[in-house]
């Protein structure tokens, strides 16, 4: 292991790291701590000059009471819920099956339909934008939910296909020619012997798209406008506008709209992290 | 015999091995093509054109090249911009780098620090951006009060000064890319081969040396996807500028992917030709990356038939 396990250090060494570790924490993660007493902050410290201090008075259920009932919070919250959970479907099935596709079958064109998988989920937003947003027109699409969930399908079955392809790619071979000389008919190789393997990967990428959906910005406000279709992430934007210097109420928004995804992230740590780092270790 | 069987295998059943992959292939390309493939080709026929998202499209040439490339001071400060972020970002590596040998150790309840320390990656930038903007508020925000005990005063605060303003959402976006860097060192650190360590020490390698030739050589996979994931994070950048500063002040941080926006979709009015003329150059400056990365990958994949 390196660096140098701290077991085998000496008593002192073992304590200053134990003791230094809550401070690196907290320094790291003082502007997350610096929101979360805000947004429990009466609005009068604000007036008061009393950013950084200690709360005058606690508030948290007034400021998040107001935050919920008094605002149009709710709505885009549950709008990106209807944004990001189709889109983990979809683009889970799609590219469930081109990973299939692309990992199990050796035919012309392998290669290059992967990499063009993987070029597209480089390129800059900006070069798509003109076009899908005219597309999202045309479809009648526009300022839809549904607009932006065909969007973002399409987009990140490019980056499911390469996690797909490359994990199915680790599967014991064996497994479907086994399966085949059995005569077994591909598809169902894909259903009874390939999908259930690939469950690890399936949770893996519903996090992670989860996520990214979730935070996603730029095409909410490329795709959207207004309370009717607009994800949180939008939302808290016009709520910034809406409530200027309202930090109390703007910090209780930003917790409240940041919390699926970092809810998502505790609970499937373990898929979260090998999603995000594969291919980190060869 | 065989006359019996062969007109119950049909053509489906002959050809299934050669056809199945397409069959399974072709949803997800007619959608990738639709949103992704075909988009790109069109932004470039858009970009020959004078285009106001509604009306007849106006052939103009290369008259929008000649005009972006032709002295267009917000097109150069956006340029330049974008090199900034490239330059300054990459050093979300060596940090995330630094953090993950910290947290490298096995004591109690370490991975509930490692989880915390990777925090910040998973919120929305535009959470990230709010909350940093509040940060560097003029006189009310913390980093000025900081500042200000040691006798510096940045005038308007760091974002209302054009001089550091940029600088100032680069330190914010450099904060989830940490983490994300962190993330794939901690996972490499963890695979590194503990017997070439071994065998490394009893050599008497330790510290630096140790770091530059025994671990970072083993840790170069993870190395290339930082490399990635933070190039393509900096050219991406827009949400941060989008929410902080909205370009200002006058201007001066705005990047390619955010004037091309400001271009096509403003309250200035809709110019899409000259929108879609700066998304191409900005396709071209990834491209020099997407290629490198592209050659990698296709070096892998040939080692690995």
């Amino acid at each position: 292991m390196f660096p140098t396990p701290i077991e085998k250090r000496s008593r002192q060494w073992q304590l200053g790291y134990q003791a230094l570790l809550p401070v690196v924490l907290v320094i790291w993660l003082l502007p997350l701590i610096a929101v979360a007493i805000f947004s429990i902050k009466p609005e009068a410290d604000f007036v008061n000059g009393n950013y950084w201090g200690m709360p005058s008075s606690f508030e948290m259920f007034t400021n998040y009471g107001k935050v919920f009932f008094e605002s149009d919070m709710p709505r885009y919250l549950l709008n990106s819920v209807f944004i990001t959970v189709p889109t983990v479907i979809g683009a889970i099935i799609l590219s469930s099956m081109t990973g299939f596709a692309l990992g199990v079958y050796r035919f012309r064109g392998n290669l290059l339909i992967f990499f063009m998988f993987i070029a597209g989920n480089f390129v800059p937003f900006q070069i798509l934008m003109v076009p899908v947003r005219d597309l999202t027109l045309d479809l009648g699409l526009y300022d839809t939910k549904m607009g932006l969930v065909l969007f973002h399908v399409a987009f990140q079955t490019g980056f499911c296909t390469l996690f797909m392809r490359n994990f199915i790619r680790q599967l014991p071979y064996a497994l479907i020619e086994a399966a085949r000389v059995e005569g077994v008919s591909e598809w169902r190789i894909f259903v009874y012997v390939v999908l259930p393997l690939m469950k690890p990967a399936l949770a893996a990428l519903s996090v992670l798209i989860f996520t990214f959906i979730w935070n996603d910005y730029f095409w909410a406000i490329v795709l959207t406008q207004g309370p009717d279709s607009q994800p949180v992430t939008a939302g808290i934007t016009s709520f910034n506008s809406q409530f200027r210097a309202a930090y109390h109420l703007m910090s209780a928004g930003s917790i409240v709209a940041a919390l699926p995804p970092v809810a998502m992230f505790f609970l499937m740590q373990k898929h979260f992290i090998a999603g995000l780092t594969l291919g980190a270790v060869k | 015999m065989t006359t019996t069987t062969a007109p119950t295998r049909s053509w489906y059943k002959r050809n299934e091995i050669a056809v199945t992959p397409w069959l399974f292939l072709i949803p997800g390309i007619i959608f990738f093509a639709l949103y992704v493939i075909f988009p790109i080709f069109q932004s470039f026929w858009i970009s020959f054109h004078e285009w106001d998202g509604l009306g007849e499209k106006t052939w103009v040439g290369t008259a929008n090249y000649e005009r972006l490339l032709g002295g267009d001071r917000k097109f150069s400060i956006s340029f330049w911009n974008n090199v900034r972020w490239l330059a300054l970002y990459l050093l979300a590596i060596p940090m995330g780098l630094f953090i993950s040998l910290f947290l490298n150790q096995k004591v109690f309840g370490i991975r509930l620090y490692k989880s915390l320390f990777f925090f910040p990656f998973v919120i929305s930038q535009v959470v990230v951006g709010l909350v940093f903007s509040w940060f560097y508020l003029p006189n009310d925000g913390l980093f000025d009060i900081i500042v200000g005990t040691v006798g510096i005063d940045v005038s308007g605060g760091i974002l209302g000064n054009p001089n550091t303003a940029t600088y100032g959402i680069i330190a914010a976006g450099l904060w989830p890319q940490t983490a994300y860097c962190m993330i794939l060192y901690l996972t490499g650190l963890n695979a590194v081969d503990p017997e070439q360590v071994e065998a490394a020490r009893l050599d008497g390698a330790k510290g630096a040396r140790m770091l530059w030739y025994v671990i970072l050589p083993q840790l170069k996979p993870a190395t290339f996807i930082a490399f990635v994931v933070t190039i393509i994070g900096a050219l991406r950048s827009f949400d941060f500028i989008a929410v902080m500063t909205n370009g200002g002040p006058f201007g001066s941080t705005r990047v390619l992917s955010f004037y091309m926006f400001e271009e096509s979709l403003s309250e200035f009015g809709f110019r899409m030709g000259y929108g879609a003329a700066i998304a191409v150059v900005l396709f071209f400056l990834m491209l020099i990356f997407i290629a490198y990365f592209l050659w990698s990958m296709y070096q892998d994949e040939k080692g690995a038939r």
